[in-house]
């Protein structure tokens, strides 16, 4: 099958991939461009261990095909840390111990930058209907809550 | 043993030594190793959940341009029977041949051949070239068809074992046990009043979100690595070992970081396969596993069927108890019956008790452990009958556990008399917490319930280097699959005197660690912590020993306090402590490098205790219930990173709930998984559940220097019977089966 | 002499014997005590865990046992 030339961004640097048709997003950023940052826990859908942001916008990269990030800015969580330093969503993940195995954490931080970038004020109710597309085993969810809690507080005082 | 000690380390919650990778997206996981000249294996799977292999043909397969490999079980050495030792060991020939088919395919999905190609595509395309000639069997699919007298047999060759006489034709049963005490009859006799009931449980799924993925590449003169994602790559080393007729020598095996287990990653499945494909290639193969292929064809939780009978007078105290459990065991012997038959009645001081324990094929996968495997079945009928009774009784079903409640001394129902042990202590706190003292929300139901694991012990190794400048590096070899980097660099830090943030934390791999059995039965910071602090002690002995040639006095009179070597207590008060940094600068001189070890078979895993309660409304039209709060309170010896140990009980707890409120596997009448994804087999997410309330007990486990008890398995056990003692609370009815799904409550609503 | 206890599932090589009293310093020994009155009992004897005064051993051999021990055999357990 011939492959497509497909012009993107990824956190900001310019980049260049040939794919198939109908390779998605995540085989691409894992595969070809070697961001394995990014985890595949089920490839349909189900667990947001895959979620980037494409134009600013919360996905799973497995249901988008990789030609559609044709002139888009992905962010994956390669790209949310900082010149400065951890964004405090992955501070206050640390802190609170909200991963335990770590394979939900990627998509767990990118999801939570989702979140708090349209809603910097957000009360439990709507934390965890927003990460309800983000799967995690391990810790019940309780820890995961609370560090979003404090990342939004935290970032509210900042702002 | 340390008692009351003030620890410095211990009990803090620092940030784990593998955070910074895990939250950026640097630390790498199964599926993240990409080699160069690397070929992607897939597996065929059976499309029959029992059948004959008549005629497999792998030619056409072979002849495909970009095809390197193609394996089927005639490649695979002839599967000896034998054990393999440890944690997800079993008979070499049954693992051997789940790896992959010989003859017979035994459930929908068992691996019968497996290709290596260029891409992906190719890949599948070579499965779809490989034919294969089936004779359709009927399926054996549920306990009762298992069990029958004239059942069809899923193995031919299977004798029921531990019978009192050598069976005589084969069955489905593949063993059966007994545990008794006194006279139940007679204890039957003395009871005021007698529960008895029925449940059961659907198999369910560990649902890690990793699946299983490795890469293996074997050079010409046939050593091999293998990179994996794994609870014990030693386990491993040594199951792909027994199954390709290699030496462990030949297989370097290393522990990718791990996306979740609990339990599920202690077998091999794609290991061998990857190795004889790589073999026969003489290129990297990288084999991942589909969600779809992980819940069909891994190893899910035994389903089960628990009739319980307990009698017991006015009082509450419990005269009689019976337990009949059956366990499937899917497609090869080795359900947990044991320890769920040893699990059943194990918080209990009964006289009178009788426990019959099954452990039955049928056509469906391999059950591995998950979490206290065994425990959440048996429990989940105790748990709910002693709710039963509470109910009969009107008494406190706290009151009614305390009443029976073994305590250190007591003769443990599988045999032994506890040690210290918190049980009591969990039951009275549980009574004494606040959320037990509100009133039940308006619609809801609370349910109580206790849960119980041994816990394990096991070989662990550690080695402790000492670097120039003074910190620590410790190797070990315990897969870290939730925090045990944390918890062991806490316990050197504690032993050493050394901060926190001096120590490094490596999970070697087969060649660069001492043997270490797999992070599983809660062994880790209880076993290979002992390793870790044994390690450290050794390195105390040699620092003071340098300290004493520095000093030009004898060993015995140099102390270690806070880090640093000191002259002992009113001898040669002059000279100046040294630290570990200042012991390494003139280490050269004093004897060389330190470095100190550890390997042991650690001894006396302080059985874990606990004690949950929830509330849980049931909406009375649709059925569905919701978890409104959950308390879980647990003893755990002494919490070495408590924000870890909180993590257990609170992960525990969500699993236990799901197992409870919504996952099964639905299989159709041929044996086909109806639900292998997570969207129809859904695990509990973000907005299905409230915060879990914890409470950590600390009853020290006399063995262990810190007073460690293992902390992962027992907070998956008591769940279970808590959602369903809540929604018999709030529906006025018993619902005796798992999972209270809508339409199951809502039926139970109905008839009532 | 400590009092060694057997369950159901190994009553079949102790010949329905759930009880003895043997005197023996460890484990070690108790096995070969236990090899010579049960004849072909090894394998399955040495397969077990093994409970000495209520601390559970899966491969016990060198433990020492007390002169009024309680020894108990158990299946092998396995965790997740
Ligand atoms: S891998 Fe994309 S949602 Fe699961
Ligand atoms: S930390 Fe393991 S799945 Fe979330």
């Amino acid at each position: 099958m011939s492959k497509v030339h497909v012009t993107t961004r990824v956190n900001g640097d310019p980049v260049e991939f040939l794919c198939t048709p109908e390779q998605t997003l995540v085989d691409v950023l894992r595969d070809t461009l070697d961001r394995t940052g990014t985890k595949e826990g089920c490839s349909t859908g189900d667990c947001g261990a895959c979620s980037v942001l494409l134009n600013g916008r919360l996905v799973c990269a497995c249901l988008v095909l990789a030609v559609e990030s044709e002139g888009a800015e992905v962010t994956t969580i390669e790209g949310i840390a900082t010149e400065e330093g951890l964004h405090p969503i992955q501070e206050k993940f640390l802190e609170h111990a909200a991963l335990q195995c770590g394979i939900c954490t990627p998509g767990f931080i990118v999801a939570t930058k989702a979140l708090l970038d349209k809603h910097p004020e957000p009360d439990e109710e709507t934390i965890r209907y927003w990460l309800a597309g983000n799967l995690c085993r391990c810790t019940g969810y309780d820890k995961i809550i609370r560090a979003v809690q404090d990342a939004a507080t935290t970032l509210a005082h900042e702002a | 043993m340390a008692e009351a000690t003030e620890f410095k380390a211990i009990g803090t919650r620092p940030v784990r030594p593998d955070g910074v990778d895990k939250v950026t997206g640097r630390a790498q996981f199964g599926a993240d190793l990409n080699l160069p000249n690397m070929l992607y294996g897939k597996v065929l799977r059976s499309p029959h959940a029992h059948a004959r292999i008549r005629r497999i043909d792998l030619d056409a397969a072979r002849a495909m341009p970009g095809v390197h490999a193609v394996v089927s079980g005639a490649d695979f050495p002839g599967a000896q029977h034998g054990e393999i030792g440890g944690e997800g060991g079993g008979d070499v020939a049954d693992v051997a041949k789940n790896v992959m088919a010989r003859d017979k395919v035994l459930y929908h999905g068992h691996p019968l051949a497996a290709v290596a190609a260029t891409s992906q595509a190719i890949a599948e395309a070579a499965l779809a070239a490989i034919e294969v000639e089936y004779e359709v069997l009927t399926p054996v699919l549920d306990l009762e068809a298992a069990m029958a007298p004239d059942a069809v047999l899923v193995n031919e060759n299977c004798f029921t074992k531990n019978l009192p006489e050598p069976a005589e034709k084969p069955s489905n049963i593949a063993s059966v046990m007994t545990l008794a005490r006194g006279n139940v009859d007679e204890g039957f006799e003395l009871a005021d009043v007698i529960v008895e009931g029925e449940y059961r449980i659907p198999m369910a799924h560990q649902g890690y979100i990793e699946p299983h993925a490795c890469t293996a590449t074997v050079n010409e003169s046939g050593q091999a690595t293998v990179w994996t994602c794994t609870q014990g790559h030693f386990a491993l080393r040594t199951q792909t070992a027994n199954i390709l007729d290699m030496s462990v020598a030949d297989l370097k095996f290393i522990a990718s970081e791990i996306g979740g287990g609990f339990g599920g990653k202690t077998v091999v499945y794609l290991e061998p396969v990857a190795v004889m494909l790589s073999t026969q290639a003489r290129r990297p193969v990288k084999m991942v596993m589909s969600r779809e292929e992980v819940f069909r064809a891994s190893g899910p939780a035994a389903g089960s069927c628990a009739k319980i009978r307990v009698g017991a007078k006015k009082d509450g105290t419990i005269t009689a108890a019976t337990a009949w459990l059956a366990y499937e065991a899917g497609a090869f012997e080795g359900a947990p019956m044991g320890p769920g038959a040893m699990c059943v009645f194990a918080p209990y001081d009964l006289e009178n008790f009788r426990v019959e324990g099954f452990d039955v094929l049928v056509n469906k996968p391999k059950v591995a452990a998950y979490r206290a495997p065994g425990a959440p079945q048996s429990m989940h009928a105790m748990e709910s009958a002693l709710d039963d009774l509470a109910r009969e009784l009107n008494m406190d079903p706290i009151d009614l556990r305390l009443k029976n409640a073994v305590a250190e001394g007591s003769q443990a129902a599988y045999g032994p008399k506890f040690p210290a042990i918190g049980f009591r202590e969990c039951l009275e706190a549980a009574k004494a917490h606040p959320n037990y003292q509100k009133p039940v929300p308006e619609g809801a139901g609370r349910g109580v319930a206790a849960g119980f694991w041994f816990n394990a012990g096991m070989e662990s190794s550690a080695e402790v280097h000492i670097n120039e400048d003074g910190t620590v590096q410790i190797i070990e070899g315990s897969p870290d699959i939730g925090g045990s980097r944390a918890s062991m660099a806490l316990m050197a830090a504690e032993t050493l005197g050394v901060p926190y943030e001096k120590i490094r934390v490596l999970v070697g791999d087969t060649e660069a660690s001492g043997f270490n059995n797999v992070t599983g039965g809660s062994r880790t910071t209880f076993a290979t912590g002992m390793a870790v602090i044994q390690a450290c002690e050794d390195i105390i002995a040699q620092c003071k020993d340098r300290a004493a040639k520095t000093w030009g006095v004898d060993a015995d009179q140099v102390e270690w306090e806070d880090g640093q070597a000191i002259p002992a207590p009113g001898v040669n008060a002059e000279l100046k402590p040294l630290t570990l940094a200042e012991i390494m600068k003139t280490a050269a001189r004093t004897g060389g490098p330190i470095l100190g070890r550890a390997a042991l078979n650690a001894r006396g895993p302080g059985a874990g205790f606990s004690v949950n309660f929830g509330d849980l409304k049931v909406d009375r039209e649709t059925g569905k219930v919701d978890v409104l709060s959950f308390t879980a309170i647990q003893d755990a010896g002494k919490a070495i990173h408590p924000a870890y140990v909180e993590g257990q009980m609170q992960g525990g707890a969500v699993q236990g709930l799901g197992w409870a409120l919504n996952e099964e596997y639905i299989f159709d009448g041929n044996g086909v998984l109806e639900n292998p994804g997570f969207l129809d087999y859904r695990i509990p997410v973000a907005s299905d559940m409230p915060m879990i309330d914890t409470q950590i007990i600390e009853v020290p486990n006399p063995s262990h220097p810190f007073g460690v008890r293992g902390v992962g398995e027992t907070p998956i056990v008591a769940p279970l019977a808590v959602a369903a003692n809540a929604v018999r609370d709030a529906i006025g009815r018993r619902v005796h089966d798992l999972p209270l799904s809508p339409p199951n409550v809502l039926a139970a609503i109905e008839e009532g | 002499m400590a009092r060694v206890v057997f369950p159901d599932h190994l009553l079949s090589v102790t010949g329905g014997v759930r009880e003895v009293e043997v005197r023996a310093a460890d484990v070690r020994e108790l096995l070969l005590c236990l090899a010579e009155r049960f004849p072909g009992s090894e394998t399955a004897l040495s397969k077990s865990a093994i409970a000495i005064d209520g601390q559970i051993h899966q491969d016990a051999y060198l433990e020492p046992i007390g002169d009024d021990s309680e020894v108990f055999f158990m299946l092998r357990l396995e965790g997740g």
